[in-house]
């Protein structure tokens, strides 16, 4: 990606959802944004979340596609479902273990985030990143997220399944994955193979 | 009578605001017809006036790039300044002079809405005087255009009443600045805030209404430094600060005077710098000796624990910056609140330095620029006072009048507006303000508005104060005319012109032009650019303190901008003001000035026995007379809800989302709640972009801060009950326009 990595840091989120309304403007998919926005849980507070997709080394996403639909180019990039292929089954939403894809009726096509494949490929900043004001969706170089308090990772544990992604999760700076099965952080669980992501 | 000619249901029909969702030709067009140029200028929105490229194909704005070589955003855009494209080639576009019949408006010409204004001005005035005409002007309007309005009021119609919406802004802090420094600007380029080790953050919901400024605080995070933010709410940048200190509304002096009273308590001051570069500590010092912490926190309801830690925090380190912005200045006490905050940082050394400073966030557009060269009813150009004779001399020697045709100080905005109530003043013209939304008490300017004898608006959409007026001259947005702005930081920038404004529209420097030529006094206003427009001002702001001789249009270009003062044409600029130790003032010393606790001016009751504080929300700007029209950002808070807290929401038996009345001593409103606990459970807050029966506004009172005349938005005494059902306004399609999400 011309030097650059693409980090996430919902720790950073004001909330604003600039990333939601400039995504629509990116030229491959005008007017539809496929940035997935969250309040987290805004009775009890403004913490708000930013996503992008992950773009996994292995997409889950690709491997339960019933129509081969689903395909990530050489340079990482995991694209949306190609319409001609896609059956609007809805498998790979609900497989993705980050909850990345989404059907759009209209189209009857899943579609996502493809990192702005128009601009990334020829060396520009994805919309997203380059407006976001609180940087918590960040494409620049390792050596400036370098400079961050929190450090990124691109491991994730969900259970048994390791997932490497391309895109980047800023944690505190003692971590080294991301795991969210408790399992993984109790003394007395055998379970070695993919525990202790500290 | 003023009143409007039809229903607003029938006027929102004609003139919207109507959502719009696509671009000009809708999405798909531009894949057919790509953009011709992009054209490197600023957002329309705030004072940060980020930089932002506009793409343009023919004579229309169809969407953005982002601009990332401008070094104070980088290419950052909010959801405001993303969309901000979608307002040239909207349908409510004003195309047509307006003039008003029995029933609505008729479509005029040029010649017949000008010749109708100045006749109408004319004869108010040989009846009534002068002063009996008002000028409203905004802080949205390129530099040159509020020069050209100022000049206009006092040269073409000799009236002393021209005032602008910056009075609703942060003109508390410009009249503490003056007292202190004696100059009105943040003195720190916004990279000291990252070099800080320190941040204290005072009122300013810096994630909603000056997003950009958030990397900068993340960033002096990343590098070690602490934040300290105070506010009733626990806004966005809350949750990572080190320090979150809740202050209850309208009591944020007593705080600082607290933290004032712990440094100097435990000798935390530096005595070297307050001995030689300041007068008035020991005055200031024996003013804050009864504000203990017990006292402090007792006021405030902040912990006695947490002043005392805040303060040695802020003392201790080497270098530290406070950011505020309208939370400490929309009080009664306004310019107190950003004295106490300035005596913080002069007993603590912390000015004229890297990476340590005080600043205001400037709120609107232009809102710096806006007010330096002469649409403040008591200045002139260059920050000049109106009231000081070597200015005026200054000044009428390049308008080439006497000094004495020079009118004196004028009233204020809200003043203005109550003139026009009592009948004192009896035309208006006004442009880039709306001030039904924007000023308090709603009901009261509705009511003043309908006994206007001439109301003339200047705008590119009709505003729903512009329902009132009697002619309407279809003006231009930011982007079709040239010009410059001044940012929150004190960095002047240019706005380039982009398209030429549509269909009949002018560019609003063509209105004033026109009409003073018609007054008969064509032989003041001789331009045919703003270019020429810009030419006289620097002329006219040199040796002032806002001094922009050495500023032209080529070097902003080349530079990214120049700070001011910037006296001749090989001056750089400067970014950072007071570093040789000294202020703008006569005796080169910052001042400290004492200040003093009073109540706010609606104060709690057992009647009215809650706090209604007001603000606003990211997506929109100001009196959303531009951003209720932009689809995208309506449907991310399509209407105003009350923010309240689940301790209060169960006193009163109310749940998220059912219908709260909320009633001030002046008017009632009833809107949703939304029941979080990140606001204090003696407080509401709602947003105040919206017009009629969901306005904030009808419920804040007129209490003015006696010297920056602001008015005190942010603290009124309020009661809620649980409404039994949905208001009229829910069900009425023009009031409820914003809460269709379909799209098309």
């Amino acid at each position: 990606m011309h030097g650059y990595e693409f980090y996430v840091d919902p720790s950073r989120c004001i909330g604003c959802q600039s990333c939601v309304q400039a995504c629509a403007e990116c030229e491959t998919h005008r007017g539809t944004s496929m940035i997935n926005f969250d309040f987290i849980d805004r009775r009890g507070t403004t913490a708000t979340a930013a996503y992008v997709c992950w773009h996994c080394e292995e997409p889950t996403c690709a491997m339960v596609c019933p129509a081969d639909a689903i395909k990530k180019g050489e340079d990482g990039i995991v694209q949306s479902s190609l319409k001609p292929r896609c059956i609007g089954c809805s498998n790979c939403v609900l497989a993705c273990p980050f909850g990345i894809p989404k059907i759009f009726p209209e189209y009857e096509q899943m579609m996502k985030c493809d990192m702005c494949y128009d601009r990334t490929s020829i060396g520009k900043r994805p919309m997203c990143a380059t407006v976001c004001p609180s940087q918590a969706l960040a494409y620049v170089r390792p050596e400036e997220i370098a400079e961050r308090r929190e450090k990124p990772t691109n491991i994730f544990y969900f259970g048994n399944q390791k997932i490497v992604t391309l895109v980047h999760m800023m944690v505190p700076a003692e971590k080294n994955a991301v795991s969210l099965d408790v399992l993984d952080y109790m003394w007395e669980e055998s379970y070695d193979v993919f525990s202790q992501p500290q | 009578m003023a009143k409007p000619p039809a229903s607003t249901e029938v006027l929102t029909e004609r003139f919207g605001p109507h959502p719009a969702y696509t671009p000009p030709g809708g999405w798909q067009d531009e894949s057919r017809n790509p953009a011709e140029r992009l054209v490197k200028t600023h957002c329309c929105f705030c004072g940060q006036q980020c930089g932002i490229q506009l793409k343009v194909r023919g004579n229309q704005v169809i969407g953005f790039e982002p601009w990332e070589e401008f070094p104070f955003n980088e290419g950052k855009l909010c959801p405001k300044g993303v969309k901000r494209y979608m307002q040239g080639g909207h349908p409510d576009r004003l195309l047509d002079p307006l003039m008003r019949t029995a029933d609505g408006f008729r479509k005029a010409t040029w010649d017949e809405a000008l010749d109708f204004t100045t006749n109408r001005l004319r004869e108010i005035q040989e009846k009534y005087g002068k002063d009996s005409v008002a000028v409203y002007g905004g802080a949205s309007l390129i530099s040159e255009k509020s020069y050209l309005l100022g000049k206009f009021a006092r040269v073409a119609l000799g009236t002393r009443h021209i005032d602008y919406n910056g009075r609703l802004c942060m003109v508390s802090a410009g009249v503490a600045y003056k007292l202190a420094f004696g100059v009105d600007r943040s003195p720190l380029p916004w990279s000291d805030i990252a070099k800080a080790h320190v941040v204290l953050v005072a009122g300013a919901n810096v994630a909603e209404c000056a997003p950009i400024t958030t990397d900068y605080l993340w960033r002096c995070r990343d590098a070690g430094g602490k934040l300290i933010i105070v506010d009733p709410r626990m806004t966005p940048i809350s949750r990572n600060a080190d320090m979150y200190l809740p202050v209850r509304p309208g009591t944020d002096l007593a705080l600082y005077m607290g933290l004032l009273h712990v440094i100097l308590r435990d000798g935390l001051e530096r005595r070297d710098f307050i001995a030689a570069c300041t007068t008035g500590f020991e005055q200031v010092a024996e003013s804050v000796r009864a504000w203990d912490p017990r006292t402090a926190a007792e006021k405030t309801g902040v912990p006695p624990e947490s002043i005392e830690r805040a303060a040695r925090l802020f003392a201790k380190a080497e270098r530290g910056v406070v950011l505020h912005a309208r939370g400490v200045e929309h009080q009664s006490k306004g310019v107190e609140n950003c004295l106490a905050l300035i005596n913080l940082c002069l007993a603590t050394g912390n000015i004229g330095r890297e990476g340590a400073g005080c600043a205001m966030i400037t709120g609107q557009g232009n809102g710096q620029g806006g007010r330096e060269h002469g649409q403040k009813c008591d200045q002139l150009p260059g920050q000049r006072s109106i009231s000081d004779p070597e200015a005026r001399a200054h000044t009428a020697k390049i308008w080439g009048i006497s000094p004495d045709e020079i009118p004196q100080a004028g009233y204020s905005a809200v003043e203005i507006m109550e003139a026009i109530h009592r009948g004192e003043i009896k035309a208006l013209l006004s442009a880039c303000f709306n001030p039904l939304v924007s000023l308090p008490d709603a009901n009261f300017t509705r009511e003043a508005l309908e006994g206007l004898e001439y109301f003339g608006v200047v705008d590119f959409f009709l505003s729903e104060t512009a329902h009132h007026a009697d002619v309407v001259f279809p003006g231009s947005l930011q982007e079709e005319e040239e010009g410059i702005g001044c940012t929150t930081e004190g960095r002047v920038i240019h706005i380039q012109k982009a398209v030429d404004p549509p269909g009949n529209a002018k560019a609003d420097s063509f209105v004033y032009i026109e009409l003073a030529k018609r007054l008969g006094k064509e032989r003041y206003f001789p331009y045919n650019s703003t270019r020429e427009i810009y030419d006289e001002l620097r002329e006219a702001s040199r040796g002032g303190h806002a001094d922009y001789y050495g500023i032209t249009y080529e070097k902003i270009d080349n530079n990214m901008g120049v700070f001011w003062p910037c006296p001749s044409l090989d001056h750089p600029g400067t970014p950072r003001l007071f570093e040789d130790g000294r202020s703008f003032h006569a005796d080169g010393k910052h001042h400290f000035v004492v200040t003093e606790w009073r109540e706010s001016g609606d104060p709690i009751s057992a009647d009215y026995p809650i706090y209604l504080t007001t603000g606003r929300v990211v997506s929109q700007y100001l009196s959303g007379t531009q951003t209720r029209r932009i689809g995208g950002l309506l449907d991310q808070y399509p209407n105003p809800k009350v923010e309240i807290h689940p301790r209060l929401a169960e006193q009163y038996g109310i749940k998220d989302g059912d219908w709260v009345t909320v009633t001030s001593r002046r008017s009632e409103i009833t809107l949703q709640a939304m029941v979080v606990k990140t606001i204090r459970p003696d407080t509401v807050f709602i947003p105040y972009h919206w017009p009629g029966r969901r306005s904030a506004n009808r419920l804040t009172h007129r209490t003015l801060d006696p010297r920056s005349k602001i008015p005190e938005f942010k603290v009124s005494a309020c009661k809620i009950k649980k409404a039994n059902a949905a208001p009229e306004w829910a069900l009425s399609s023009a009031d409820a326009i914003g809460t269709s999400r379909s799209k098309g």
